[in-house]
């Protein structure tokens, strides 16, 4: 059958110059290996014939591990060695994992990373990626009986620097060359795209355990836009299975209090919300320590349960809309993705907010899988690489620290990547020799509200005025979402770059709640920004005026002097209030106080360009 | 290596500027917009043709088109990629777009230099702020937005004659600076409404 390729557009004229390119979905609970094979794309089963490997690796003494169905059969007896939902650590410090105390593992510090600590060894989050990995690799090897020439990963559409880069690093870990790295929605569209022909705007409604993402995409002549993306990453099948628990346990006045009866009514919750799926009714129940939990729930009650949630996903879809100004009367197609997707009513409410049944005929654990080998297999140049093109966006926007903590955006989310924007910044006080550049990654106006990035410093930049200096920030994004950035000082040429290889990234809780505050705050936002840049203000008017009085106090009287101290020695004590109103209105009364002074200065100023310009020209 | 210089197809229109038709030469990096898209320099637009011409222009020059062929390659892949980008960003965007049209003219924008506005402009702006600050529904919110959508809307028609009937590039910048101070507010509007919303 392989023969076959020999046939097809674009392809190695010779079968056994054919590369052996792979999809991969790395996932928090499990992951799939997918290829295309005689033109199409298909999920690849282990030799028991299945094709999901759980996202789980146990570690023994001795270097030995056991992975996937193995090592999830084991997390119960060995839950310390055995690890899963690895993906929530990716690029993550130990900060950034605040359920740490209610999770069995042994947490410790490492390089830019947090680390496991297992009788087989410290294992960093790539490791165990790695070994997941390496794991599918070795399936689609097999499956072929050649090696692999490269592999497409899939990474959820938040995923920020730090994690792109984990994910990255696992898989050159496992000895797979990174063709690229997709966005989930992204593969899943593509996915869908080529098996039913469609042209035209998309939404991916992608619904996961634990959560929500949602991408516009357009489709035209084989290329795949991103037009924007957005989503809620603490927002999931999880969560609905927790409503209906709570809900069943308030209607027979139970309590689940040990982590084994939250465990046991949580499956219980789990396994009626599937059985709703296709029944009316069914009755969740387990054993619990304070006696026999049984409720019989109705679909009816489901469907309350999950109306909030459904709700939330909903906002998001709008929020993505709006940013990518389009109305949802115009999105041609929804594509659903996510086990989470299966349940009628998500359907129903997708379908009735867009006006269109969502498109449902791939299996939602699936599709992103399917979608990354096609996009693999064009991309190692074996058919159909002229007919697709996927052009990707960054999800959070990316940015500079400027003076008063407040962030200058300099490449904007949902930007066409790759992509690469300059602007120019100045020093800020007289000589000044060296600038801080501080790069920031997410959407609110103020710095402590968004993810540290990299620090590099500009040093020798020759001592000039405040302002005349011009410092040149670049920033680049290639094809893989990665940044990098350089600065530059345009009259010296003194430089300096840095790749953002940040040591720990957002945690996906945190970006979900960085975009919702800059949502509901931003009024808020705005007034504290306001505030920083009256302060800033009153700075800069502060120094310039220090600096004239040093140069050219001598043209003022004693009397003008002392009432220009006098407004100066106001606002340095007003600029420290939070009444915004208060310090303009004295940075404004420094400003009329020192108007004749700058008449004077100015005239002074001219008639030494003038006598300037006289010696040189004798 | 395959030809990482895009050639285009010509856009078949009539052509504003003079001298050889776009597909006759080879792109540089330094062409200006319009000449790396072989759109006509001026104001007016098919969103469509462009569209259609970056997608095709990205099909050429994209990272991905040179995947395996190693890393000189990819580098100039990516110049060429995100210059393609860049233009597109600016030609899409009506305001950028007149903007530049004045850059080229020798009529630079100096937005933050030049912030001098007719009284009659300044005093509508005060009015739509003052309705702003005292809406407190999304309608009214909504209201707002439309009000300033149709001036908006009105603002870029008169910019197109000034553009591409009067070739007044100096009057021009002057519309383009007050527009930035309708898109600015017009941000506001937005983040008010999503502000709104629940």
């Amino acid at each position: 059958m392989a023969l076959l390729q020999i046939s097809e557009p674009g392809g190695a004229p010779d079968p056994h110059q054919r590369r052996i390119a792979v999809g991969i979905d790395l996932g928090t609970t499990h992951s799939l290996v997918a290829a295309v094979r005689n033109g199409v794309a298909e999920c690849l089963p282990d030799e028991s014939g299945r094709v999901i490997l759980p996202s789980a690796v146990r570690y023994l003494p001795d270097g030995r591990r056991t992975i996937g169905f193995d090592a999830l059969a084991e997390v119960a007896i060995d839950p310390v060695n055995t690890i899963v939902s690895v993906k929530r650590f990716m690029g993550r410090g130990l900060a950034d994992i605040g359920e740490r105390a209610t999770l069995p593992y042994d947490f410790v510090e490492g390089e830019g990373m947090l680390q496991l600590q297992t009788v087989g060894g410290a294992k960093s989050p790539v490791e165990v990626s790695a070994d997941i990995l390496a794991t599918l690799r070795f399936r689609a090897e097999d499956t072929f009986d050649d090696e692999l020439f490269g592999a497409v990963i899939t990474v959820p559409a938040y995923f920020d620097e730090a994690q792109r880069q984990a994910t990255k690093a696992a898989a050159q870990l496992a000895g797979i060359n990174v063709l690229r790295l997709i966005s989930e929605p992204t593969a899943a569209a593509i996915a869908y795209g080529l098996e039913n022909g469609s042209e035209g705007l998309y939404a991916v409604y992608d619904l996961g355990g634990g959560t929500f993402d949602i991408s516009l995409l357009r489709l035209t002549q084989g290329v795949f836009e991103v037009v924007a993306t957005g989503g809620d990453s603490a927002l999931g099948g999880d969560d609905l299975d927790a409503a209906l628990a709570e809900w069943a346990l308030v209607q027979v006045s139970l309590s689940a209090e040990s982590a084994q009866d939250k465990r046991a009514v949580l499956v219980a919750a789990r396994a009626a919300k599937e059985k709703l799926s296709g029944a009316d009714h069914a009755t969740l129940a387990c054993p619990l320590s304070g006696g026999e939990l049984s409720v019989k729930v109705h679909r009816e009650q489901l469907v309350a349960c999950a109306k909030p949630l459904v709700e939330r996903t909903l906002a998001a879809v709008r929020k993505v809309l709006r940013d990518a100004k389009v109305d949802r009367s115009e999105v041609n197609g929804v594509v659903m993705v996510g086990g989470s997707t299966r349940m009628p009513m998500v359907q129903a409410a997708v379908a009735e907010y867009f006006g269109k049944v969502p498109l449902t005929n791939l299996n939602p654990d699936e599709v992103v899988a399917l979608g990354a080998a096609i996009q693999a297999h064009a991309l190692a140049g074996n058919a159909g690489a002229d007919e697709l093109l996927l052009l990707d966006v960054i999800p959070l926007s990316l940015g500079l620290e400027t003076m008063g903590e407040l962030v200058e955006r300099i490449i904007p989310r949902n930007s066409t990547i790759p992509t690469a924007r300059a602007q120019e910044f100045t020093t800020f006080k007289d000589g000044q020799t060296a600038m801080s550049i501080h790069v920031l990654q997410g959407e609110r106006e103020v710095v402590k509200d968004c993810r540290s990035l990299a620090r590099f410093e500009l040093r020798g930049i020759p001592p000039m005025v405040a302002g005349a200096a011009k410092v040149r920030v670049s920033f680049a994004v290639d094809a893989d979402g990665l940044l990098s950035v350089s600065a530059r000082e345009q009259v010296s040429g003194v430089e300096a770059s840095i790749s953002v290889k940040p040591s720990f990234g957002l945690s996906d809780e945190q970006i979900a709640k960085m975009l919702t505050d800059s949502f509901n705050t931003a009024e808020q936002d705005m007034s504290e920004r306001g505030l920083r840049e009256s302060k800033v203000e009153a700075e800069r008017m502060l120094l310039a005026t220090r600096s004239a009085l040093a140069a050219d106090g001598d043209l003022l009287s004693e009397a003008d002097r002392e009432s220009i101290e006098a407004l100066l020695a106001a606002l340095d004590l007003g600029r420290e209030g939070s009444d915004r109103h208060a310090i303009d209105a004295a940075v404004e009364a420094l400003a009329n106080g020192t108007e004749a002074f700058a008449a004077e200065r100015m005239n002074r100023g001219i008639r030494q360009a003038l006598a300037g310009r006289r010696v040189e020209e004798v | 290596m395959r030809g990482v210089v895009p050639r285009l197809k010509s856009p078949g229109r009539a052509g504003a500027i003079a001298g050889p038709p776009p597909n006759s030469r080879a792109m540089k990096l330094d062409s200006d917009d319009f000449e790396l898209f072989g759109l006509p320099r001026r104001f007016e637009l098919d969103r469509g043709e462009l569209d259609s011409i970056w997608r095709a222009l990205q099909a050429q020059v994209h990272p991905d088109r040179f995947a395996s062929e190693g890393a000189a390659g990819q580098r100039i892949a990516m110049q060429w990629a995100v210059r393609v980008n860049e233009a597109y960003r600016r030609l899409k965007d009506e305001v950028q777009r007149a903007a530049y049209l004045c850059e080229l003219q020798d009529c630079p924008i100096q937005a933050e230099d030049n912030t001098t506005m007719p009284p009659a402009f300044l005093h509508q702006q005060m009015e739509w702020r003052e309705a702003l600050d005292e809406a407190d529904s999304g309608a009214q919110v909504e209201a707002i937005a439309r009000q300033v959508a149709a001036h908006r809307g009105a603002a870029l028609e008169q910019l197109r004659t000034t553009l591409d009937v009067a070739h007044d590039f100096a009057a021009a910048a002057q519309q383009v600076r007050a527009l930035m101070f309708v898109e600015r507010f017009a941000q506001q509007v937005d983040q008010q409404l999503e502000a709104l919303e629940p």
